[in-house]
């Protein structure tokens, strides 16, 4: 069954008395455990369609369906539960809470799903030991690498066991080395069955995926499987 | 429930955070709380200490007493009217005795006001209480040492006296007035009684723990002349509920007395106490709306300091708001999360204020009457919750209905 479903989805923008078509005309299938990456230029629609794959905003018009329920149809309440629930957000500014330690960062959504401080600890630091970070549990975030955030921002997006892992532009603020252990942590998370997608402007980091869409002037221009797969060198000690 | 349970305790741990994290800022913005809180708590307090003070004031004029005057106490007519009534006299208080028969006590009284020595220890401009044995019941004294003076020193203007507990305090700072011999002007007068402490400072000179009370014939003897001054006559009515009968009566008698015709209007005032109440209530109203609304003005400016630290803090924290929004937290879980926030801050201010004010009546007491009620502590307690949430509802608001898409991309 096909986790996402997106028919003939426009978006519109009111920019002063000026309509801005971002999206015109886009139809995507993602089924569970894909890797996609989604590609284009910058005014390509790709960040708003992310938005509505992140269900973080609505069509103007088509058909979203996100596990069999419409989305567009959907109140800001039942968007809430969605993104808590079903979606992990990986973001290229990490967005940690700078005074809270890597345990609270990744407590965080499951605190707004009510599960209880016990477990939420729980499941807080067995996640933070699967991304690798067993040892830098109480660390801030100003006291952790470029690396180290952006695996408690994973931490984040994994703990609730959500359908989809939606990263926008993961490696854009580290270095390449740093960003080839992430995409191996990426790698790894999609091996062990998750659906990841991916969002980035930079093809060898979208060769890391299984098919990539790429978008042009709000519609899609090329939804391709890779055939040559880059496959990081490096390993991303997950366990 | 338990959801909302959770989110309430999160939302206090999140707030919580916050203050810590500027500290320097969450305490400035507390002071404006702090001083409101303070201000308004110190102002009721004092409040209710003029109030409690006042009406034991005039509680101790007797709720059932009646004061037939040639003056009115409170009275819209010209002032050279009343200047012109004819005085009320002896013989009149006489017909009015013989006439009366619902009234428990009925006593003339006289003043003048002197200077009371005793050797060279002096109490100058001495409220001076002339009247006959009848008076004490027309009262509700309490005597620390001695007893009112009797009927025959009264009928025999005898040179007695009966002192108030302040004069007697001032007199006599060490040792007992009793039987003691005191000069009132130029007279020799013993001392047979002394009250214990009446009344309240508020009234001045007609609380009667700064008078001394002494035969009326004495007055007429050495002090003033019975020409010139006029006798008020008390009526104690037999009850509080008797009062209005006991006037009636007291009216009829005294127009007859004084032989007024049916249409001539009365040349007397009878006060009571209700008069004074009704007049002490119009002051004191005046005063506590006055004094609640500069007060209520500082705590007003408190929450809008409040209500500035709010907007800034949710401006600052737009990316923090998207993220929260983005991993889960709906409109209401935002909006509770700053409310907690600005709630906790005007709380603490306001607890922090309750108990300088608490303090600061404590050491005001010593020279003002002020009265800490447990009510006012519950009230300054729900105000500054009040504050919290009032000022804190716009800026949380603002954060509660932004975008997250927006919210997220702003530097």
């Amino acid at each position: 069954m096909n986790i996402i479903n997106i028919e003939h989805i426009a978006k519109v923008y009111q920019v002063g008395t000026e309509e801005v078509h971002a999206l015109r005309d886009v139809s995507l299938k993602i089924d569970k455990n894909e890797y996609v990456a989604i590609m284009g230029p910058s005014g390509s629609g790709k960040s708003t369609l992310m938005n509505m794959l992140g269900c973080l905003d609505t069509p103007t018009s088509g058909i979203y369906d996100f596990k069999g329920s419409s989305v567009s149809e959907m109140t800001d309440n039942e968007l809430a539960r969605i993104r808590n629930k079903e979606i992990g957000f990986v973001f290229q500014t990490f967005n940690l809470l700078a005074r809270s330690d890597a345990v609270h960062n990744v407590e965080l959504p499951l605190i707004y799903a009510g599960v209880s401080s016990s477990e939420r600890k729980e499941r807080a630091k067995q996640t933070l030991i699967d991304v690798g970070l067993g040892d830098r549990m109480h660390h801030k975030p100003n006291e952790l690498s470029g690396g180290q955030r952006q695996r408690v921002a994973i931490a984040r997006a994994l703990v609730t066991n959500p359908a989809i892992i939606l990263a926008d532009e993961p490696t854009g603020n580290l270095d390449s080395k740093t960003g080839e252990e992430i995409m191996a942590l990426f790698l790894e998370i999609h091996e062990k069955g998750n659906t990841v997608i991916l969002v980035t402007h930079e093809e060898y980091i979208a060769e890391h995926a299984l098919r990539i869409l790429r978008l042009k002037d709000g519609l899609v221009e090329k939804d391709e499987v890779v055939e040559k797969r880059y496959i990081p060198k490096t390993k991303a000690s997950f366990t | 429930m338990s959801s909302i349970f959770l989110e309430l305790s999160e939302g206090l741990s999140i707030a919580w955070r916050a203050i810590r994290a500027n500290k320097i800022r969450a305490a400035l913005t507390m002071l404006g709380i702090i001083i409101g809180v303070t201000a308004v708590v110190l102002m009721s307090t004092a409040i209710k200490g003029i109030d409690n003070s006042l009406k034991n004031g005039v509680s101790a004029l007797g709720s059932d007493v009646l004061y037939i005057d040639k003056y009115a106490w409170f009275s819209n007519q010209e002032w050279w009217r009343i200047r012109n009534r004819r005085n009320i006299d002896m013989e009149d208080y006489h017909r009015f005795k013989d006439l009366a028969k619902l009234p428990l006590a009925i006593a003339p009284v006289t003043n003048s006001v002197q200077t009371i020595k005793i050797g060279d220890r002096k109490v100058e401009n001495v409220f001076l209480t002339g009247s006959n044995s009848d008076y004490v019941k027309t009262t509700n004294f309490d005597f620390a040492s001695g007893r009112f003076y009797s009927e025959i020193e009264a009928n025999g203007s005898r040179n007695v006296v009966v002192l108030g507990s302040e004069i007697s305090n001032k007199l006599f700072p060490r040792s007992d007035a009793l039987d003691k011999t005191i000069k009132i002007g130029p007279v020799n007068f013993k001392v047979v009684g002394v009250l214990t402490e009446q009344g309240s400072t508020m009234l001045g000179a007609f609380n009667p723990d700064n008078q001394v009370f002494v035969p009326i014939g004495t007055i007429f003897k050495s002090f003033v002349s019975r020409h010139f001054n006029s006798v008020t006559i008390n009526v104690r009515a037999a009850s509080p509920e008797k009062l209005d009968d006991t006037k009636a009566e007291a009216e009829g008698i005294m127009r007859k007395i004084r032989g007024l015709a049916h249409n001539q209007p009365n040349d007397f005032t009878i006060n009571q106490q209700e008069g004074l109440t009704s007049f002490l209530d119009s002051i004191t109203i005046v005063i506590k709306i006055a004094g609640l609304f500069i007060t209520g003005l500082s705590l007003f400016v408190g929450a809008i300091g409040i209500m500035n630290i709010m907007f800034v803090s949710v401006k600052e924290r737009t990316r923090e708001i998207g993220l929260r929004k983005a991993i889960g937290a709906t409109r209401r879980t935002i909006l509770t999360q700053f409310l907690l926030e600005s709630s906790v801050i005007c709380l603490i201010g306001g607890i922090i204020g309750l108990i300088i004010a608490i303090l600061l009546s404590f050491m005001l007491n010593q020279f003002f009457p002020t009265s800490v009620q447990y009510d006012v502590v519950i009230i300054a307690i729900l105000i500054s919750l009040l504050t919290g949430i009032v000022s804190g509802l716009a800026p949380a608001y603002t954060a509660a209905k932004m975008d997250p898409v927006d919210a997220l991309r702003y530097e």
